[in-house]
């Protein structure tokens, strides 16, 4: 870190091509993991990112300077040679190589290595030093096969059809919201309701080839009972949601790994679905990346820290801004 | 155990009482009645021998994962339950290839389980360890977790013993009130007693059997919308153990609310019990009590002759297997009746409260025992009670409770013929110090709060509380704490002493096991005062001003 990258007032910082990885305040150049909002924010000058991550940020960030680099494609930013990689977190999420010298440091943005049908698989990159991060940095968190997640999601709608009841799943809008969508395709060929704020990134995935359930709009007057809607957590508690009348409430996200966490959110169903490294993808990817150095980042860092340092393996936390809790 | 563990499942997955009630009728439909009886024990919520203690199995947790001690202690406090970090944990180091079907299919029924459960107690610690250890390894997460819940002690899954006995009732259609009466005592979970529970209803009944109590709901409104206070009788709500003395065939059983037989504890009672007529069952209070001597007794107005003890004195007087002369005369107790429930061998409880008062009354006059009294009876008009309630706290009462003189005994809580009418808790502003996160729903997030008074210029933790809070208040000041963490020990966090909560709590009374010297009962948060500086909050000189207000 103290060599490729440092801490600044702004973000993530490399000296030594002049440019920032996820910058939290606005900057000249901006190297881009992925789409979520902690990550890309608005104001930078230039947005370096994975062209099928544009699209998205140009929905959520409107009129922004960009340039696509594919992954594995390297790039000069100053001495810095800068490269994407895949990173399996969500569609175009990347994973940034950054070599100054004969040193190169990772930072891995969000990942998993768990399969995702909506995007590239996790591309293991071997450096001297990782950021990564550490959103589920305990043991207590590992995820169940993605299928059979996908298996109970099905069966639960089909369970609260025979109700009468409309199933109402709370997803993040992008990315879990997508996953979801083209992993209940093995079960049915239905179309599902998607909320406002789900729709339109639906559409840019469609347009970019992944293969998913049709999902429409909620429309006035309609008369809703048995159906798949899909919808941010915020709807939950909110007018929106009445239109629906009766319905059970369900929640996709690693966090529900935690019966407290399901219980405490008033979700009737939790379903463990994460687009986040559980714990052993987490200690898995720091042995297998070779890096001297390992620097968690948002999330139980602590821990982490402290169980990498009892292996022998040199860690400490970094402080950033990114997500407690995006899931 | 397969059915049982789907059964907690689907009762976990629902917040409908009729979908609950549905999951459990299946289960009693099809399950063998052995392990029926169990279920009715475990899910009415009936506490399970404790078999090992925390420390032991998280040590043995740690050993069986081969993690850390200390990340199964973070995992734990951030799961903030035993029985699933055991779980997740192994779930978590089993090789992926080892999901699913390769686990030991040998189905142990729920009766089986809990009887080899029992046998725990004779083995060595080694093989004890061993087996617990097998357990998890071999068990799916959810049979892992159900399986360690009921090795620790209680399956909490929102299900009350109120809810077990309506679907039983549904299911076999019985009365609830039987089922209920049944279920009372020290009902124990075999076959025969679970065909017995749902048998047909022939009115037999154990002579130990206890009632199921008649419970009230706090009065919230001005009593004058209750109507006429001559259709009311007002008593004072003592602070004690809600208990049922029963004298059946020469037999005395004196049970507690938590439906424990309490005898031992409370033997001065069970001797002042011996001159009652027989077939008679009493409600009341037990009480730790300083006797008035005789020249203050003739200027008592109200019969009560006397004042209860706190209620951290007659403490003292619970769980011991034998209560020595000593604590016998430093606590002694004395039963205050309010009511009784049989006379003659006969249920009183379909009679109005008049008729059993006066009841009662003739069968306490067979009994010449200070330790057995009438509560006295008080009525007058509202506006003569309302005033009478200020001399609550130097009584050492919590108030008044009001009984409709022509209501009938009912079974549990019930809306409108009994009310708490209590008086305002005490108030003290005291800083929040330390933290720890709570348990269950409130896991991961820091609820458990110890807060602290002013001595001199130190601030003295005085009392823990962990109720009173919105929702949106605990995320708010979980946010804080974390942002504002000064030291951790272990997983309670202590902070920067800035926050100022208004406490409200029950009663008070000087205590030599704790620091501060003072023992609030019922503690819990009224309102954060975010509109107060640390340095305004009270100090222990007038926490202590409350216990000698409340001491004469």
């Amino acid at each position: 870190m103290e060599n490729i990258l440092r801490l600044a007032h702004q973000g993530i910082y490399c000296p030594a091509g002049d440019f920032y990885v996820d910058p939290w305040g606005a900057v000249e150049k901006a190297v881009i993991t992925h789409a979520h909002a902690d990550h890309a924010r608005v104001g930078h000058k230039k947005y370096y990112a994975h062209p099928d991550c544009i699209p998205i940020l140009h929905h959520r960030l409107g009129d922004i300077d960009s340039e696509p680099k594919a992954y594995g494609e390297e790039f000069q930013l100053g001495d810095a040679r800068v490269s994407l990689h895949s990173a399996g977190h969500i569609l175009g999420s990347a994973q940034v190589r950054i070599a100054v010298g004969d040193q190169v440091t990772v930072v891995t943005g969000d990942f998993k290595r768990t399969p995702d049908p909506t995007c590239a698989p996790f591309e293991l990159v071997t450096c001297d030093t990782l950021i990564t991060e550490a959103t589920f940095s305990l043991p207590v968190y590992r995820w169940p096969n993605p299928k059979s997640v996908a298996e109970d999601i099905f069966t639960w709608w089909m369970n609260c059809r025979e109700r009468r009841l409309n199933a109402v799943l709370c997803c993040y809008a992008l990315g879990k919201a997508q996953r979801v969508m083209a992993e209940l395709m093995r079960f049915t060929d239905e179309s599902v309701v998607l909320h406002g704020a789900v729709l339109p990134i639906t559409q840019i995935y469609r347009s970019q080839g992944v293969q998913m359930l049709e999902g429409r709009p909620v429309e006035e007057g309609e008369n809703y009972a048995g159906q798949l809607v899909i919808a941010p957590p915020s709807a939950i508690g909110s007018p929106w949601i009445k239109r629906f009348g009766r319905h059970e409430a369900g929640f996709c996200s690693g966090w529900m790994r935690i019966r407290g966490n399901r219980r405490r959110r008033g979700y009737e169903r939790g379903f463990v679905l994460s687009d986040h490294a559980d714990w052993n993808e987490l200690v898995n990817t720091i042995r297998e990346s070779g890096a001297q150095k390992v620097m968690p980042t948002h999330g139980r860092t602590d821990s982490l820290v402290r169980y990498l340092r009892e292996q022998d393996i040199d860690a400490e936390a970094l402080e950033t801004v990114f997500g407690e809790s995006e899931e | 155990m397969k059915s049982f563990v789907e059964l907690y499942t689907r009762l976990d997955r629902t917040n409908s009482t009729n979908a609950k009630l549905s999951a459990m009728r299946e289960y009693f439909r099809k399950a063998e009645p052995a392990c029926a009886a169990w279920a009715v024990n475990i899910l009415s919520g009936r506490r399970q021998k404790r078999l090992l203690g925390p420390a032991q199995l998280r040590e043995w947790l740690a050993e069986s994962v081969g993690l850390p001690d200390w990340l199964v202690e973070q995992s734990y406090a951030h799961v903030g339950d035993l029985a699933e970090t055991a779980a997740l944990l192994h779930h978590t180091v089993k090789a992926a290839s080892q999901d699913g079907s390769q686990y030991a299919s040998v189905e142990v029924g729920l009766s089986a389980w809990m009887e080899r459960l029992l046998l725990l107690r004779n083995l060595e610690e080694g093989e004890k360890r061993q087996w617990i250890q097998a357990q998890w390894q071999q068990s799916p997460l959810a049979e892992g977790f159900v399986k360690t819940k009921l090795l620790t002690g209680a399956l909490r899954v929102g299900v009350s013993q109120t809810l077990v006995v309506k679907a039983l009732a549904q299911e076999y259609d019985l009365p609830t009130a039987v089922i209920q009466r049944r279920l009372m005592g020290d009902w124990q979970p075999t076959a025969a007693n679970y065909l017995d529970l749902i048998g047909p209803d022939d009115g037999r009944h154990d002579v130990s059997q206890p009632y199921p109590f008649c419970l009230a709901y706090p009065l919230e409104k001005d009593p004058a919308t209750l109507g006429g206070a001559e259709l009311w009788l007002a008593e004072w709500k003592w602070d004690g153990i809600r208990a049922q003395l029963i004298k059946r065939q020469g037999n005395i059983f004196l049970w507690s609310r938590g439906e424990e037989l309490v005898m031992h504890s409370f033997p001065e009672i069970v001797q002042a019990a011996e001159a009652l007529p027989d077939g008679v069952v009493i409600d009341g209070e037990i009480l730790g009590w300083t006797f008035a001597s005789d020249a203050d007794a003739q200027q008592e107005m109200d019969e009560v002759c006397g004042k209860p003890l706190p209620f951290n004195q007659l403490q003292r007087r619970l769980g011991r297997k034998k209560v020595g002369p000593k604590l016998l005369g430093e606590v002694p107790v004395i039963l205050q009746a309010y009511d009784q429930l049989e006379s003659d061998g006969i249920s009183m409880c379909g009679r109005p409260l008049l008729e059993r008062r006066s009841g009662l009354q003739k069968t306490l006059s067979y009994a010449v025992s200070p330790h057995l009294r009438l509560s006295p009876a008080l009525q007058g008009s509202w506006e003569y009670l309302a005033g009478l309630r200020h001399s609550s706290r130097e009584r050492g009462v919590e108030g008044f409770m009001l009984k409709r003189l022509d209501s009938v005994y009912q079974a549990g809580r019930v809306k409108g013929d009994w009310w708490k009418w209590k008086v305002d808790p005490y108030t003290v502003d005291a800083v929040l110090l330390y933290a720890q996160a709570g348990h269950g729903r409130r896991s991961n997030l820091y609820t458990d709060y110890t807060f602290a008074v002013w001595e001199g210029e130190q601030l003295v933790p005085f009392a823990k509380a962990y109720s009173g809070l919105a929702d949106s208040e605990i995320v708010e000041l979980d946010r804080w704490i974390r942002k504002h963490t000064k030291e951790r020990f272990g997983p309670v966090r202590s902070v920067e002493p800035v926050q100022v909560f208004e406490l409200a709590f029950e009663g008070i009374a000087l205590s030599k096991r704790h620091k501060s010297g003072v023992a609030v009962r019922f503690p819990r948060i009224q309102r954060w005062r975010k509109d107060k500086l640390v340095e305004q909050a009270d100090s222990l000189t007038l926490v202590k001003s409350l216990v000698a207000d409340n001491a004469l």
